[in-house]
């Protein structure tokens, strides 16, 4: 999907961004800016159909009530809310309970914040991940098993698997262009690291020499074998 | 000794469950063990026809759960095998006319008068996949060289794991031994290699099959066909012995892979 922005109205920002529709909702009262909202989505006609939509709510109080508002207004232009993002906690708890489950760690909002892991430094997970699984942790993942296709890891570090990758991996998830995917063998569906993503390659797909490492290089994911560092 | 309850199922609708359950309790019972098969399909009940067992339907599962009539009456008895019973699905209601704990229920009532209870899954991970491997000891996952249904494979040996039903075994169908030497269908290996689970059989594709299932005689009975003798070795394997794979050229054996290497050089004569 083309990014595409639009900066003439402040307190709805709709993104198209390759994780999906990103809209942020600035400051003012809910009603009214679900008002906005209303009628920038009729303004797009259909152009997000089938889109899914991470909303920005900033540091205000939502409640649940008022997220599945915004959820409906959005479904009624084929849209789906899967994420609500928000440094609020109540917000937060909002979000769970009007079950949106996808709540995106989101370090890197707050300026003082970036790339501190405020919990656990990592996880390490022994198992394989099959189809329909889904690891989330906000720090580092670890895992010693494969990731079969179908089965997802999003970390809002980095992503070591000593084993095969061929689902999806999400490193830097909370916007940390830092981060690395490592995998013994790394024949990812997808693969992205803070806002990027890359796909496999179509048709045939090259298979891994050895192990390798991608991490972002001049704004683009870069792969390359991956080696003890000095 | 308490029956075992066994559940056969796939996640992807159309690789050969029902076939498998068919053949699995002819095998079994061909070797002496009073087995019940039961179809949890319900409302898109197969089994039956499968068997040759469809114009004997009086009642059926719903039936039991719902109380119109005893599980004994339910039962009915193979036409050749007269150890072997169907437990036949409702054809008229849907998946949710049973639930978990009654599927359960069932299992505990028949374990004391059979060595074993086979259950036929029907696809997706729904409620009926639910009622299915709800009362199960075991489970098989039946799938084909096919990258779609390995991938539904692998979800539901997740769902597995993640229900404590012990690790599930795993049972290839419709190898078609020609196109893996030519390399155009993934191999057992391949289907191992993501899956990592044990390997219980494979069955080479087989027009038998498709005319015995037709006929509603199951390919077992037929002594000398490949396909049966596939399923008479994962019965076997199922009681315990151990037996050797067939060589349907994937790189399994090593005859399997002498002639791969073999293969590509012909070819080009």
């Amino acid at each position: 999907m083309a990014r595409q922005t639009d900066a003439t109205d402040e307190q709805i920002a709709i993104k198209g961004t390759r994780d999906g529709v990103s809209v942020t909702i600035g400051q003012g009262p809910w009603p009214e800016l679900m008002a906005r909202l209303a009628g920038r989505l009729e303004a797009t006609r259909d152009f997000f159909k089938g889109a899914r939509v991470l909303m920005d709510v900033g540091a205000r109080t939502v409640s649940a009530a008022e997220l599945q508002q915004a959820a409906q207004l959005l479904a009624g232009h084929g849209m789906s809310l899967v994420s609500v993002i928000s440094t609020n906690a109540e917000t937060q708890e909002a979000g769970r309970q009007a079950g949106l489950g996808l709540v995106l760690p989101q370090p890197a909002l707050a300026d003082n914040q970036v790339k501190t892991l405020p919990f656990v430094e990592g996880i390490l997970l022994r198992r394989t991940l099959r189809s329909g699984q889904v690891a989330r942790h906000e720090g580092h993942v670890a895992i010693i098993g494969d990731v079969n296709a179908g089965a997802e890891i999003i970390a809002g570090g980095d992503v070591i698997v000593w084993g095969k990758v061929r689902g999806i991996v999400h490193a830097g998830a909370g916007g940390d262009e830092n981060a690395v995917v490592c995998a013994l063998y790394l024949a990812p569906t997808q693969l992205r690291i803070g806002p990027y993503i890359a796909r496999a390659p179509e048709g045939r797909a090259m298979r891994p020499r050895g192990p390798e490492k991608a991490y972002i290089r001049d704004g683009a994911i870069v792969v390359e074998p991956w080696q003890a560092q000095g | 000794m308490p029956g075992r309850v066994i559940t056969i199922t796939s996640g992807k609708g159309g690789v050969g469950k029902t076939t498998t359950t068919a053949n699995l309790a002819v095998c079994l019972a061909l070797l002496g063990q009073r087995v019940v098969a039961i179809d949890a399909d319900i409302g898109l009940r197969n089994l039956d026809v499968v068997l040759g067992l469809e114009n004997r339907v009086v009642y059926d599962l719903v039936d039991v759960v719902e109380g119109r009539c005893r599980l004994r009456q339910a039962l009915i008895r193979d036409k050749r095998l007269s150890e072997m019973y169907l437990l036949p699905a409702a054809q008229t209601r849907d998946k949710t006319a049973v639930n978990p704990g009654q599927m359960v229920e069932i299992c505990h009532q028949l374990r004391p008068d059979f060595d074993y209870i086979l259950i036929d899954s029907p696809a997706g991970i729904e409620q009926g996949f639910q009622n299915a491997v709800a009362g199960a000891d075991e489970v098989i996952i039946v799938t084909t060289p096919e990258v779609s249904a390995v991938r539904d494979a692998d979800r539901i040996i997740g769902l597995v794991e993640a229900g404590e039903k012990g690790p599930a075994r795993l049972i290839i169908n419709r190898i078609k031994p020609d196109m893996v030497r030519r390399g155009d269908m993934l191999d057992v290996s391949d289907v191992l290699e993501i899956l990592r689970i044990d390997l219980l059989g494979i069955i080479p594709e087989d027009e038998h099959i498709i005319v015995s299932t037709n006929k509603g005689t199951p390919v077992a009975h037929d002594i000398g066909v490949p396909a049966a003798q596939a399923f008479r070795n994962i019965a076997r394997r199922l009681r315990g012995e151990e037996v050797p794979f067939m060589s349907l050229g994937g790189s399994d054996n090593l005859f399997g892979r002498l002639r791969r290497l073999i293969a590509p050089r012909s070819d080009t004569h």
